[in-house]
C-alpha cells in the first residue's frame, strides 16, 4: 500500500496525542497499516508536541525532513516552524489561532504576522487549509476540541485512505463517553470548515 | 479492567511501545517488578503499577534504580520471574548491583530494561547502555519494533532461565514512544510466592567464591554466544553481496531504505536482536559472503568494532564501516532519510534526496522552550531565594526534575548539574573550593533517590551551604509517580508507609532546618535569610503541591488574579517571573484567567499592588 506520512504539531495541552490515537484507531478499524511515534517528554510544560504517523507499508515510525505528505498544525507559529518537514507536494492544515510563547511575553522575540505565516506556508507547499480552529472548537462546545476539529479537516482532504465513518467510530472508542457527542460535532464542523476553506 | 490484563488471545490492539513491553512481561508470567521512573521508560512502570492495583502482580516504585535492581534480583533468586525498569542513566545507579549479580546469577527469569535516549529528548546525556552488557557479561536483547518489543519479552525470560543470568533488554526512545498494532497472546497463571534456598558458597560474593563465579559467568557467555548463533532474533534478510548489519530501531530505517532504493536483490541485512555476546559465527559467515559491509547503529560503534575484530580473526580485509566523518555520527538519533542517503552513498547507488523547501526567507521565529507551569511552586521558591540572597556572590547547584527548568531566563536559578542527587554532593565541593555562597536545589523525589548520602557527608565533613528541598508531594517530571514522602492515603492507597523529609534531615544531623510555604514570599524570604546566615549545613524545605498534580487530585481551586488599572506597567511580574499565564496586549500585561491558578506570586512582586484577585 502506498505510504502516506503525516506530521501533527501542537503546543503541550492541545490534545495532539489524543488526535493521533484516534487516527491510529481509525486506521486499525480500516485495515490500513499504521505506525506512529511521538515526542512528549515535556509536553505538559508548554513545549511543542510532535507526532509522526505513517500509514501504509513502511516500517519506520518517524518522518524525515522534507518527507511529510501532510502537516497538521494546531498553532500557526508551530506549523510554520515545521515547514522543514514538508516539500512542494505537501498539504498543510493549520489553525490560525495563535498561542503566544512566553518568550514573546518576556520580550525575547516577536510573534510573526499571521498573514506572513500563511503566505510562507502556501508558497512552499502544495495546498494550505487555514482557519481559526479554536473558534470552530468553541462553536462545537469547547476550545479543547481543536484537535478533533482539525481531524475533520484532515479527513475532508481525502489524502489519507481513511473514511469519516472510521474516524467517528474511533472517536466513540477513544474519547471519554461524556465528551463523545461534542467531539463528533467538532469533527463534523472541522470537516465542513475544510470544504469551505479549500474553495 | 486494565486493557493490558485482558486475556483475549489474538486480539489486535494499538499499543505504545512501553505498553507492549508491559504486556509482553505479563504474557511471560511476570511476578514482581520494581523501578525508579525515568523517560523514556516511564509508561512501562505506570502500566505495571496500575495492573498491580487490580491483580496479584507485585510492583513497586523503589527509591532508586539500585534498590529496584536489588529487589528484583532477590525475587529472581527466590524463584519468581522479575523485572526492573530504568532509563539509561538509571543503569549507572544500578550498575554496582548488576555487575556482581552477573556473577551470582538467578534462579527464575529476570529482565533488566534499560531505555536509552539518543538525541536526549529528555535526558542529560546520550550514553549507549549496550556497553553495560559488555562490561557485565550479561546477554542483551534489542527489539526493532513495538510488536517485537512484546514478543521478545517471553524470549528474554526464557533465555534468562536457560542461562541462569539476568538479561538486559535495551530499547531506545523510538521503541518506547512509538505506537503500532500488536496481537495479544495468553496470559499465564502468575506465581506469587517463591522460596529462597540457602547456598552461601554460590551466593555470598567474598573473593574466593567470586573467583569461582567469574569462571561460571565466562562459561555462560560462551553458551549465550552459541545461542545467539541460532537465535530467531539474529536473522538475515534479502540477497546480494552488499551487507548491512543493524540493530534496534535502525533495522526499520534500513528495511525502508532498501525498499525505497529498490535494492532488495543487491543488499542483504543481518539484524542482531541478541546482540551481546556478539554471535560470532553468523557475523563471520555474513561478512565472508559480502564485498562491502555497512554497520547501521545509533550511538557508539558497539557492533562495528566487534564486527571488524571478528573479520580480522578470519583474515577478511573488505571495507566494514559505520561511524565516520563522511558516514554516521555517534550523536543524535537516525531517521529514514538519513539512513537512505548513507546507504546510497556508501554503496554507490544513484539517489537524489527529496527536495526540502528553501526556508531562508522565513521570518524569525520565537522559541517555545518548555517552562515551569503557571502556579508552579518552584517559581515561587526560586523567587524567594533570589530575593533572600540579593547582593550575595552565589553558586546554585541544580538537580534533576521540573525545577531544572529554573535555570532559564528570567529566573536563572541553576548553575551546575550532573545527575540525580548531584546538587548535594557538588554543594560540598563548591562550598569547600570557594568562598561563594552555595545554595542548592533538590526535589523531594530526587532527595530520596540519591540526595541523602550527600547530605550526611556534608554534616560529617562540616561543609557550609544551604540545601533547599522543593517538596511538591510527587515525582512531577515523569508523570506524578509516588515516592516515600507522598501521602498515599490521600490517593486511597492506605497500604503504604510514609517517610518524613524533616525527620530524615534531622536524623542526618542537620542543625538548622526550616519549612516554608513558598506562596507567601515575604515570610519565605525572611526564613531563607536566617538559613543563609547559619554557618554550616542548613536545610529549607519548601512545601507546596505541584500545580498539575493538584489539578489531577481535584484540589479546591484558588481565586485567579487580574491586572487592575493601577498597573503602571513596570512589568516586574513578567520580567521576574515569566509565568505562562501572562500575555501582552498593546504593550500592557494581562493575565489569562484560563491559565492562572491563583498562586498570587505576581501580586506579591508588583510594586503598585495592581494585581488583584478576579472577582
Amino acid at each position: 500500500m502506498e505510504t502516506k506520512r503525516l506530521i501533527i504539531v501542537a503546543v503541550g495541552g492541545q490534545g495532539n496525542l489524543l488526535s493521533s490515537r484516534i487516527l491510529g484507531e481509525a486506521a486499525l478499524l480500516s485495515d490500513v497499516p499504521v505506525r506512529m511515534s511521538e515526542i512528549h517528554g515535556m509536553a505538559q510544560r508548554g513545549g511543542v508536541v510532535e507526532s509522526a504517523i505513517v500509514f501504509g507499508d513502511a516500517k519506520s515510525t518517524i518522518i524525515s525532513d522534507g518527507e511529510a505528505d501532510l502537516l497538521v498544525g494546531f498553532e500557526p507559529l508551530e506549523t510554520m516552524r515545521a515547514l522543514n518537514r514538508c516539500n512542494a507536494g505537501t498539504t498543510v492544515i493549520t489553525s490560525i489561532s495563535p498561542l503566544s510563547p512566553f518568550t514573546v511575553t518576556i520580550g525575547r522575540g516577536t510573534y510573526p504576522k499571521l498573514s506572513k505565516i500563511k503566505e510562507m506556508i502556501s508558497t512552499k507547499t502544495k495546498k494550505l487549509i487555514a482557519y481559526d480552529a479554536a473558534a470552530v472548537a468553541k462553536e462545537a462546545g469547547s476550545v479543547l476540541s481543536v484537535n478533533v476539529v482539525l481531524l475533520g479537516s484532515l479527513i475532508q482532504t481525502e489524502v489519507l485512505p481513511i473514511s469519516a465513518d472510521a474516524v467517528k467510530e474511533a472517536i466513540q472508542k477513544r474519547v471519554k463517553p461524556a465528551f463523545v457527542d461534542m467531539n463528533l460535532g467538532a469533527f463534523e464542523l472541522g470537516f465542513n470548515a475544510a470544504a469551505g476553506a479549500g474553495k | 479492567m486494565h486493557k493490558l490484563l485482558e486475556n483475549q488471545t489474538g486480539k489486535q490492539v494499538l499499543l505504545l511501545g512501553n505498553e507492549a513491553i508491559a504486556r509482553g512481561a505479563i504474557e511471560a508470567g511476570l511476578s514482581m517488578a520494581a523501578t525508579y521512573p525515568g523517560t523514556p521508560s516511564s509508561e512501562i512502570s505506570l502500566n505495571l503499577f496500575q495492573m498491580s492495583r487490580e491483580s496479584n502482580l507485585y510492583f513497586e516504585y523503589s527509591t532508586n534504580e539500585k534498590v529496584a535492581m536489588e529487589m528484583t534480583a532477590a525475587a529472581a533468586n527466590s524463584g519468581l520471574r522479575s523485572m526492573c525498569i530504568m532509563k539509561h542513566v538509571g543503569m549507572n545507579v544500578a550498575a554496582d548491583a548488576m555487575m556482581t549479580l552477573a556473577y551470582v546469577g538467578v534462579k527464575a527469569g529476570m529482565v533488566i530494561i534499560v531505555a536509552d535516549d539518543p538525541f536526549m529528548f529528555s535526558s542529560q546525556n546520550e550514553q549507549d547502555s549496550r556497553y553495560y552488557a559488555k562490561l557485565s557479561g550479561l546477554p542483551m536483547l534489542e527489539p526493532s519494533s513495538v510488536e517485537e518489543a512484546k514478543s521478545m519479552m517471553s524470549y528474554a525470560f526464557d533465555l534468562s532461565e536457560k542461562l541462569k543470568e539476568p538479561v538486559i533488554f535495551r530499547t531506545t526512545t523510538r521503541i518506547n514512544h512509538s505506537t503500532a498494532v500488536v496481537t495479544y497472546n495468553d496470559i499465564p497463571e502468575r506465581k506469587t510466592k517463591g522460596n529462597f534456598v540457602k547456598d552461601p558458597f554460590n551466593l555470598v560474593t567474598v573473593p574466593a567464591i567470586s573467583r569461582k563465579l567469574h569462571i561460571k559467568l565466562l562459561e555462560n557467555m560462551d553458551t549465550a554466544c552459541e545461542i545467539g548463533s541460532t537465535s530467531e532474533y539474529n536473522f538475515i534478510e534479502g540477497d546480494g553481496t552488499l551487507g548491512i548489519i543493524c540493530n534496534g530501531v535502525s533495522y526499520s530505517y534500513v528495511c525502508d531504505a532498501i525498499a525505497d532504493l529498490d535494492q532488495t536483490d543487491k543488499i542483504k541485512i543481518l539484524r542482531l536482536g541478541l546482540s551481546h555476546p556478539m554471535p560470532e559465527k553468523p557475523v563471520k559467515d555474513f561478512v565472508k559472503s559480502c564485498d562491502k559491509v555497512l554497520v547501521v547503529e545509533e550511538g557508539e560503534p558497539y557492533m562495528e568494532e566487534a564486527v571488524r575484530s571478528l573479520a580480522q580473526e578470519e583474515g577478511l580485509t573488505i571495507s566494514i564501516k559505520g561511524k565516520g566523518k563522511e558516514l554516521f555520527s555517534r550523536r543524535n538519533e537516525y531517521d529514514p532519510g538519513l539512513v537512505r542517503g548513507m546507504i546510497a552513498k556508501y554503496f554507490g547507488i544513484d539517489y537524489e534526496a527529496p527536495e526540502v523547501p528553501d526556508l531562508s526567507d522565513l521570518p524569525e521565529m520565537p522559541q517555545r522552550p518548555p517552562t515551569l507551569c503557571a502556579g508552579c511552586s518552584h517559581r515561587a521558591t526560586y523567587t524567594a531565594v533570589k530575593k533572600a540572597a540579593e547582593g550575595m556572590d552565589t553558586v546554585y547547584p541544580a538537580d534533576i526534575g521540573c525545577y531544572t527548568l529554573g535555570f532559564l531566563p528570567p529566573l536563572q536559578m541553576g548553575d551546575f548539574l550532573l545527575c540525580m542527587g548531584s546538587s548535594v554532593g557538588t554543594s560540598c565541593g563548591f562550598a569547600q573550593a570557594t568562598d561563594q555562597k552555595v545554595i542548592s536545589f533538590i526535589g523531594d523525589s530526587t532527595f530520596f533517590h540519591s540526595g541523602i548520602p550527600g547530605l550526611v557527608n556534608a554534616v560529617f565533613n562540616k561543609h557550609n551551604f544551604t540545601l533547599v528541598i522543593m517538596d511538591n508531594s510527587t515525582t512531577a517530571m515523569t508523570g506524578h509517580q509516588p515516592h516515600p514522602g507522598v501521602d498515599m492515603e490521600e490517593l486511597n492507597m492506605p497500604d503504604f508507609g510514609r517517610v518524613s523529609i524533616e525527620a530524615m534531615v534531622k536524623a542526618a544531623g542537620v542543625e538548622h532546618i526550616s519549612v516554608i510555604k513558598p506562596f507567601n514570599i515575604k515570610k519565605s524570604v525572611a526564613t531563607i535569610k536566617e538559613a543563609l546566615e547559619f554557618e554550616g549545613v542548613s536545610v529549607v524545605i519548601s512545601r507546596e503541591v505541584c500545580a498539575l498534580y493538584a489539578k489531577a487530585l481535584k484540589k479546591p481551586k484558588r481565586n485567579v488574579f487580574m491586572v487592575s488599572d493601577k498597573c503602571k506597567n513596570h512589568k516586574n511580574c513578567v520580567n521576574e517571573l515569566g509565568c505562562p499565564a501572562f500575555f501582552l496586549h498593546e504593550g500592557r500585561v494581562n493575565i489569562d484567567p484560563d491559565i492562572c491558578v491563583g498562586c498570587s506570586i505576581c501580586a506579591q512582586v508588583c510594586p503598585e499592588h495592581a494585581i488583584r484577585p478576579l472577582k
